[in-house]
């Protein structure tokens, strides 16, 4: 028998869920500073009313759902899941103001995209938008990357218990420190840190490359921003190949690579540990799946001979690999060209790599690579099982911050949420197709949205069907949040209607 | 009476100097690079057949955006031309008559660009781009003059009351 959802439960939804947003709209007091400061009279009014309009409905909904009571696993999973849609809905509304966006829902879509750190863009002019609106979608990637909820566990949410139900919702199932709002402000301190050094780096490099000093750190703060949170805006509509710059590109890459590994291994890696980097069963597949799939690209690049030259094509070829292995998305191609020049075998290439994704706790989107490794261990297990005498114990080991036992549970789970993200990616293939688009290219596309990614064929644009941005949407919330505080937000509506 | 060439020149003297004209407008043709300023060449256009343009001489328009970039003797500019926006690696004296790069608080100029387009520059990485030979003005950029919008302005005080008033009743409350 289905329970019908009591109102104690929408109360504490309710209440949770409007602390997030009061949270989240607190950050639109940065973009406001800035267009103050810059004198964008416009652009800051756009912040303002988004502000006004995020705190009414923020203060609105912790009045009218006070409580003090802490959450439960299902109310915990769905606050998570509301709170993505309201943060979309919400950090919306400045970016339409602008009139940069051709409609509320491509504003969504660019919200979305910048909120899931996907980088797929809708934007309309970007190379006129104002630095008030570029900070925020770029801003918008910072805190979705280490987790709307989790700017509010660092900040507003007390009570320890509710904040941990949270943040699993928003799939990050490893704890680093003991405390969870500890564990969130060390993902914050990580950020903050990488943050300087990144924007020093990124702002001196803009200006070895001829670039003016202010625009040259502000491309670098917003730069390392989608980089590190594996997102993919940048602040010109050509994206990376603006600045024509090796120097730049190799920056990006390592910022990139930072960014798709674990916070607990970053954490480690602070606290002296640096062998971990070399035993880690996620660093170890990442490397090996990020030369496999590498193999796959280079072939058919030199197969089809676009880049005669050796370093013209591992330049060209690795950073469109490792911007999709990394989530990132980050492109020195234009879209066309990956139709147009690339070929089949190497976009197969990139698909695979942008599947697959990074590390778990990190920003980045798609399967993961402990669940890649833990699924091979469990297939050398079962080969072994079948080849070893049938007495024989086989017990396999993998090692991931300590060493542990493959247990059948963490197997299953692993392939469920692989299947899970096949499936995604299928479903976006199929809209595209019914759309009219050929299958490797709408499964390109599916992929990069429901993987968190953001590189694309050419697909997405502003005159693509409304179903399909409501389709890439809703891959990028899901393929976000990782499927489980879906599942729960479904199940409760399905109980609120059919439950007694 | 049949008459052979012109009213004062012999028939044999008019073709000589009907050769000596045609040298002479080739040579004025060949001298004045603006005359053959060929039909611009879209950016869709370039990306989309960038196989059938490799290495041929084109000509592109668009306004100049974001930074000019100065890389030694040459420089960086990226030109858009409402689609998309390609990189343009030209000498350095050459982008001295640019002085406005698009941005949010101006309008680039508006620049017209002879070069060869690379598919895949080998020089430069791979990346698709034009190497300039020539450059002109079209139409000169201006700086954008900001007006405040009245009716967003508006909405903001509307909406600054109604939170103040949601203030103003949770304190009550709290009483």
């Amino acid at each position: 028998m289905i329970l019908k959802p009591r109102l104690e439960d929408i109360k504490n939804i309710g209440y949770y869920l409007g602390k997030i947003i009061i949270g989240l709209s607190l950050t639109m007091f940065l973009p406001i500073i800035l267009g103050l400061a810059l004198g964008e009279i416009n652009p800051t009014l756009d912040f303002v009313i988004g502000l006004e309009i995020s705190l009414i409905f923020g203060l609105i909904l912790t009045k009218l759902c006070f409580t003090e009571k802490d959450l439960n696993w299902m109310q915990g999973m769905i606050v998570v899941s509301l709170a993505w849609l309201v943060a979309m809905l919400l950090g919306a509304i400045p970016l339409y103001l602008s009139g940069h966006w051709k409609s509320y829902l491509d504003a969504c879509f660019d919200a979305m995209s910048g909120f899931a750190t996907t980088g797929l863009v809708l934007v309309q002019d970007l190379d006129h938008i104002s630095f008030s609106h570029n900070l925020w979608r770029h801003l918008i990637m910072f805190i979705g990357g280490q987790g709307i909820v989790i700017v509010a566990l660092s900040f507003f949410v007390k009570g320890a218990s509710g904040a941990f139900k949270m943040y699993v919702g928003e799939a990050r199932e490893e704890r680093i420190l003991p405390n969870v709002i500890n564990t969130a402000r060390f993902i914050w301190l990580v950020s903050i840190v990488y943050l300087i050094l990144g924007t020093l780096a990124l702002g001196i490099t803009g200006i070895l490359n001829g670039m003016k000093a202010i625009n040259a750190f502000f491309h670098g703060a917003c730069v390392f921003m989608a980089a590190f949170d594996t997102g993919g805006f940048t602040p010109q509509s050509q994206n990376i190949l603006y600045y024509h710059s090796l120097p730049y590109e190799v920056v990006t890459v390592v910022i990139m690579i930072l960014g798709a590994i674990n916070f607990k291994l970053h954490y480690h890696i602070w606290m002296g540990n640096r062998r971990e980097i070399l035993k880690n069963i996620e660093t170890v597949t990442l490397f090996i799946t990020m030369m496999i799939t590498f193999f796959i690209t280079a072939v058919g690049l030199q197969q089809l001979n676009i880049y005669p030259k050796a370093m013209v094509l591992f330049r060209k070829g690795f950073y469109q690999l490792v911007s999709g292995h990394t989530g990132t998305g980050y492109q020195t191609l234009y879209p066309m060209q990956f139709v147009t020049d690339w070929g089949n075998l190497p976009l197969v290439g990139v698909i695979c790599a942008m599947a697959l994704g990074g590390a778990v706790c990190s920003t980045t989107g798609a399967i993961k690579m402990l669940r890649v490794g833990i699924i091979f261990k469990a297939l050398l297990q079962d080969i072994k099982r079948i080849i070893l005498p049938e007495r024989a114990v086989v017990v396999q080991k993998f090692h991931h911050i300590k060493t542990l036992f493959l247990e059948d549970k963490t197997a299953r789970s692993a392939l469920l949420i692989t299947l899970a993200y096949l499936l995604l990616y299928g479903l976006g293939s199929i809209v595209g197709m019914l759309f009219g688009y050929s299958f490797l290219y709408s499964l390109f596309e599916s992929t990069s949205a429901a993987a968190n990614v953001g590189l694309s064929c050419g697909i997405t644009s502003a005159d693509m069907p409304a179903a399909l941005k409501v389709t890439y949407i809703f891959q990028m919330w899901a393929g976000r949040l990782e499927f489980m505080s879906i599942f729960t937000l479904i199940g409760f509506f399905i109980a609120a209607i059919k439950g007694k | 009476m049949k008459v052979h060439g012109s009213w004062f020149l012999p028939a044999g003297r008019q073709g000589m100097v009907c050769g000596i004209l045609f040298f002479i407008m080739l040579f004025g043709v060949l001298c004045l690079p603006p005359a053959v300023w060929a039909q611009p060449i879209s950016s869709t256009e370039l990306i989309n057949n960038a196989k059938q343009y490799d290495g041929k001489l084109v000509a592109y328009e668009g306004e100049a955006i974001g930074d000019i970039m100065v890389r030694g003797e040459y420089a960086w500019i990226n030109v858009h031309d409402g689609k998309t926006a390609i990189g343009i690696w030209i000498d350095k004296d050459l982008t001295k008559d640019i002085f406005y790069a698009g941005s949010y608080k101006s309008k680039g100029d508006w620049v017209e660009i002879r070069g060869v387009f690379q598919r895949a520059c080998p020089q430069h990485g791979g990346d698709l781009d034009i190497h300039a030979q020539a450059i002109r003005v079209i139409r000169q950029g201006r700086q954008t003059q900001e007006k405040l919008n009245l009716s967003k302005s508006n909405q903001a005080i509307v909406l600054l009351a109604i939170l103040g008033m949601i203030w103003i009743l949770t304190r009550l409350k709290r009483k």
